[in-house]
């Protein structure tokens, strides 16, 4: 097919030997990516979308049983403790923790001194507290007589039933919910990048038209940084759904006390993979992509009315 | 030019030399308040960490009911407890095990993460961005939707308790996170180098082999940290994937650890929990202006 035009116009055959030797070499330097998009994403998610219509133990053959899986998670009650424990952490967690880590960014912004080394200290948690042995310190310090415990009573807080705020179905939640705010640093960081790019010109200008720092903060901060805030809302939002090590460890791998911490993924893991009902875990795959993919989606549709990208932005 | 639009103009002017001097006066007496009050947050961020590393240094009876940080005696011995290792299998083993995944991540990320940043920044070709929009969206995609048809196909080729399951992704760049990354640094580089070696006569292969793959170091560092880092805490994989003991990796073997002493030995606990994260912060310790500079950069654009 490429020899058919070549003759009649050397000009044009050679920009298209340009092009296809580019097509070639854009090709050969993505197969990796590829290979890997294909055959560790695209394909299995299509795969999971079929098993999720289908009953499949891993031992004899996928058994094709329409939507019953789907019809299945409505009225499995385990199922809707998984999807409001996950709710409730997502809807907690994640505003508090971008607040903490925008007002936290705005301090370290106004000062340079000692900029650095707050920033960077302040990031660890962000680093390790995914980890193993984070969830068994933060476990440990919550236990019965534990630390948090202690103080508490001090404070002249109510004694914690049996086993601390770790056997406490009404305090697992934010126990974890602080555990995520602990971890404020990586969106800190990304808000204090965003930070830097806003003109100190315009807080000056609004100074000197008289506002002050509240109307500062709404009039130039918010609107300036709505693109990171937007990014950082996202990322986290997302990331809050899949919550698992620490919810995993804190309960030793049950879910409980009273599955105050069966989220989503737990939940997900014990039907595909100790009961080996991979039908029906693929299901709840699914379901869980398309609630993401929603609140994205309204994160996105919201966003064109309050995130402002600046004309000139690169 | 009138006199109208003039004065209010100095009267700015004036105002603003005002507010200026009125703001280098507030930070003077503020810098105290930042630091003190800066200081008061890093204590209670850094609060559950120091706790750790105390409570590694008790007796465990001395952990739970006790607020004070200083530890009374008891010295190594939960280090000591700790090295002993787990039902038989040496400590070192878990560290070798996770050694050998981190090590394998890290090179399979520099490779296919480098390759798929290179055509996406530089090379032109039909489908790119299609394909650059599928990469995106890889990254907000949970991944629980690709981990069951991934184990029924691991499973079936008998790769299960091996590390072929944990690596294989990621010498095919399926960490969206890395090819960004480098894909932002690639794009910051002068084209003018790629153009000069266009009319020198060098294809894609060589300006990426002897060009930009150069360039890119301080990408390749802050890469190499991070999927080193991310290997070494990751725990769902291996809890997949491994099921034999002698293939555990750390994270794993501390949860069988913890499982293993119930609740009775915190410190020996506590002791294994800080080996396990030492790694991490030695590389927090040596690099955390690289890791800071990669979060930053992640969300400078969208």
């Amino acid at each position: 097919m490429a020899g058919t035009t070549i003759a009649r116009d050397p000009v044009r055959a050679r920009a298209r030997r340009r092009r296809d030797r580019s097509t070639r070499a854009g090709y050969a330097f993505l197969s990796p990516w590829l290979i890997g998009f294909f055959g560790l994403t695209a394909g299995p998610m299509i795969a999971s979308l079929y098993l999720s219509f289908t009953d499949y133990n891993l031992f004899t053959p996928p058994v094709f049983t329409g939507l019953e899986n789907y019809q299945r998670l409505l009225t499995d009650s385990n199922f809707l403790q998984a999807a409001k424990v996950t709710a409730l952490y997502v809807v907690f967690g994640t505003p508090i923790k971008l607040a903490a880590a925008l007002a936290i960014a705005m301090l370290l912004h106004n000062s340079r001194r000692g900029q650095g080394f707050y920033r960077s200290a302040y990031y660890l948690p962000s680093l390790i507290g995914g980890s193993v042995s984070i969830a068994i310190v933060w476990k440990a310090m919550f236990i019965d007589e534990g630390i948090v415990a202690q103080v508490g009573e001090v404070f002249g807080g109510a004694p914690a039933a049996d086993g601390g705020w770790v056997g406490d179905p009404g305090r697992t939640l934010p126990m974890l919910v602080l555990l995520t705010v602990w971890q404020f640093g990586a969106p800190m960081v990304i808000f204090l990048a965003g930070l830097k790019q806003v003109p100190t010109e315009m807080y000056e200008a609004a100074e000197v038209d008289g506002a002050g720092p509240v109307r500062r903060f709404w009039s130039v901060t918010v609107p300036l940084l709505s693109p990171v805030l937007f990014f950082n809302l996202l990322l986290e939002t997302i990331h809050a759904f899949q919550i698992f090590n620490s919810a995993f460890i804190i309960s030793n791998g049950s879910g409980g006390p009273a599955q105050s911490t069966l989220f989503y993924t737990l939940y997900l893991y014990f039907r595909g993979f100790r009961d080996f009902q991979m039908g029906y875990a693929s299901a709840m795959a699914w379901v869980l992509v398309i609630v993401v993919g929603l609140v994205s989606l309204l994160l996105f549709r919201s966003s064109k009315s309050w995130v402002h990208y600046s004309g000139d932005d690169k | 030019m009138s006199i109208a639009t003039a004065q209010p103009q100095a009267e700015r002017q004036r105002r603003s030399a005002v507010l200026r001097k009125r703001a280098r006066a507030r930070r003077a007496g503020g810098s105290v308040l930042f630091h003190l009050f800066s200081l008061a947050v890093l204590i209670v961020i850094l609060y559950p960490a120091v706790w750790m590393l105390m409570s590694s240094f008790k007796p465990s009876n001395e952990i739970i009911g006790s607020v004070s940080l200083a530890p009374t005696g008891g010295g190594f011995q939960n280090y000591a407890t700790a090295l002993e290792g787990i039902g038989g299998i040496s400590f070192w083993t878990f560290v070798v095990n996770s050694l050998i995944l981190a090590v394998g991540s890290v090179v399979g990320i520099l490779l296919s993460c480098s390759f798929a940043a290179y055509a996406f920044a530089r090379v032109r070709f039909r489908g790119r961005n299609l394909f650059f929009v599928c990469m995106i969206a890889t990254m907000l995609l949970p991944f629980h939707v690709v981990i069951i048809p991934q184990y029924i196909v691991f499973n079936n080729l008998g790769m299960i308790n091996t590390y072929w399951p944990l690596l294989l992704g990621k010498f095919l760049a399926t960490e969206s996170f890395f090819v960004f990354l480098m894909i932002q640094f690639i794009r910051g580089l002068p084209r003018e180098l790629d153009e000069a070696a266009v009319i020198d006569g060098a294809g894609h292969p060589r300006i990426f082999f002897s060009i930009i793959l150069p360039l890119m170091k301080p990408a390749l560092v802050t890469s190499s940290i991070f999927a080193f880092i991310w290997s070494w805490n990751d725990f769902f994989g291996p809890l997949l994937y491994l099921k034999e003991p002698g293939m555990y990796t750390m994270p794993l073997a501390l949860r069988l650890y913890v499982d293993q002493t119930s609740t009775s030995d915190y410190g020996a606990q506590m002791a294994m929990a800080i080996l396990a994260l030492l790694p991490v912060l030695l590389f927090f310790f040596a690099f955390q202006r690289q890791l800071v500079g990669g979060v930053a950069t992640q969300g400078l654009k969208g």
